[in-house]
């Protein structure tokens, strides 16, 4: 690919997602956008970046930026985080909305939904403790293409075998021919609607927790900042922020700090998680 | 280094598990079949069992059958590999004993899924 396509594509990607697509990318440029190309009957990337520049068609720039930042995910990734947010994070809100009773959770870039039905499923196994709670799991992605997967639920044999116990299969899947698809009553947990994570985020309302993993890592320094203070206005000063493993809010957003023995996970400067409970 | 017998009829299934399992540093044992594995048991007990299903002269399921009912106190893991992916025999598996269960074709990051799902990863 020559260097002004590839800097096309940047920066259609960044305006639209805040992506940053670096020269080591090159290859994912690649691997995702050829069978986009091909849809449209176009031999290769150099003819897809010239119909852009030919027709800078919104609906072509959305496609390009929607397969640029679909990610890989899987239940229960990285297992520790969802253990934390059950055994540490869950006892203390409970505590703290014992009298209101309401908790909102946020995935943000929920891609096909493992996420947000991971944390459906840990809070069915919790109900017990949870009788008469209004809970909402709010699951937001920039790629419609994804949230109508995520929405119907259905998975491949490979992707329920990636992280998912097989214990939670058998309690909460059906198979559907070769797919397997979650029950009605986790899907009815999670709600799901678009958004950019570069818009304003206020409409969304106000959040008891927040995952927000595996994102910041493909922004750049200004734009981690943005969405990190967005963030926080949105998010309840006791409230937790789950961020990926590679990911940190230091030095970037200094309203956030470290939750004390709980890696990955912050919380706010005005009060903070641990503050609450004690 | 944890021990996982491999018990499957196919040479190849055995290979590819083997050097998926031998790069997650465990030691190896091999059965052809449940009778060759239960044999494999009796001389040590390893410490994960991958098993297929379908298996001439004992299949998986009998041969889980027989393990958790041996007076022997030492249990292993027992992980189900197999092409029967359906719902019944998930269920079969499971209330036979099994600690999980992995739908063929697999691949590595299965294989390290399951295997950190039931602790021995």
């Amino acid at each position: 690919m020559n260097s002004q396509d590839f800097q096309l594509f940047g920066e259609i990607v960044n305006s639209r997602s805040g992506l940053v697509l670096t020269e080591e990318k090159i290859y994912l440029l690649e691997s995702r956008l050829v069978p986009l190309a091909r849809r449209r009957g176009l031999e290769n990337l150099e003819a897809l970046a010239e119909e852009v520049r030919r027709y800078k068609d919104d609906r072509l720039l959305e496609e390009i930026t929607e397969a640029m930042t679909t990610n890989e995910t899987f239940f229960f990734r990285d297992t520790k985080p969802f253990d934390t947010f059950r055994d540490v994070v869950l006892p203390q809100l409970l505590k703290a909305r014992a009298t209101k009773k309401t908790l909102r959770i946020w995935t943000a870039a929920c891609s096909t939904g493992q996420e947000p039905y991971s944390i459906a499923m840990l809070l069915k196994e919790e109900a017990a403790k949870m009788a008469g709670w209004r809970v909402e799991i709010m699951a937001t992605d920039i790629s419609q293409e994804v949230l109508e997967k995520a929405k119907a639920g259905l998975y491949s044999q490979f992707e329920v075998q990636r992280g998912l116990p097989i214990q939670l299969l058998m309690k909460h899947f059906q198979q559907v021919g070769e797919m397997w698809q979650i029950d009605s009553s986790i899907r009815a947990m999670v709600k799901f609607q678009p958004k950019n994570l570069l818009e304003d985020l206020g409409s969304l309302g106000q959040f008891d927790v927040v995952f927000c993993r595996n994102v910041l890592i493909y922004f750049d320094q200004p734009t981690k900042s943005k969405v990190l203070t967005q963030v926080h206005k949105i998010l309840a000063d006791d409230g937790a922020l789950f961020l990926g493993g590679a990911e940190t809010v230091l030095g970037i957003c200094d309203s956030f700090k470290p939750v004390d023995g709980q890696r990955g996970v912050y919380t706010s400067v005005n009060g903070g998680l641990m503050a609450a409970a004690s | 280094m944890p021990s996982c017998l491999i018990v499957d009829d196919s040479k190849v299934v055995r290979m590819v598990a083997r050097r998926i399992l031998e790069d997650l540093s465990f030691g190896i044992l091999e059965a052809e079949d449940g009778k060759g594995a239960l044999n494999a048991c009796l001389e040590k007990m390893p410490d994960v069992i991958l098993l297929d299903w379908n298996m001439p002269v004992m299949n998986g399921i009998d041969f889980l059958r027989t393990l958790r009912n041996s007076e022997n106190g030492e249990q292993p893991v027992v992980i189900f590999c197999t092409t029967e992916n359906d719902m019944a025999h998930i269920r079969e598996a499971i209330s036979a004993g099994a600690n999980e269960y992995i739908m063929k074709p697999f691949d590595r990051a299965i294989i390290e899924a399951k295997f950190s799902q039931v602790g021995v990863l």
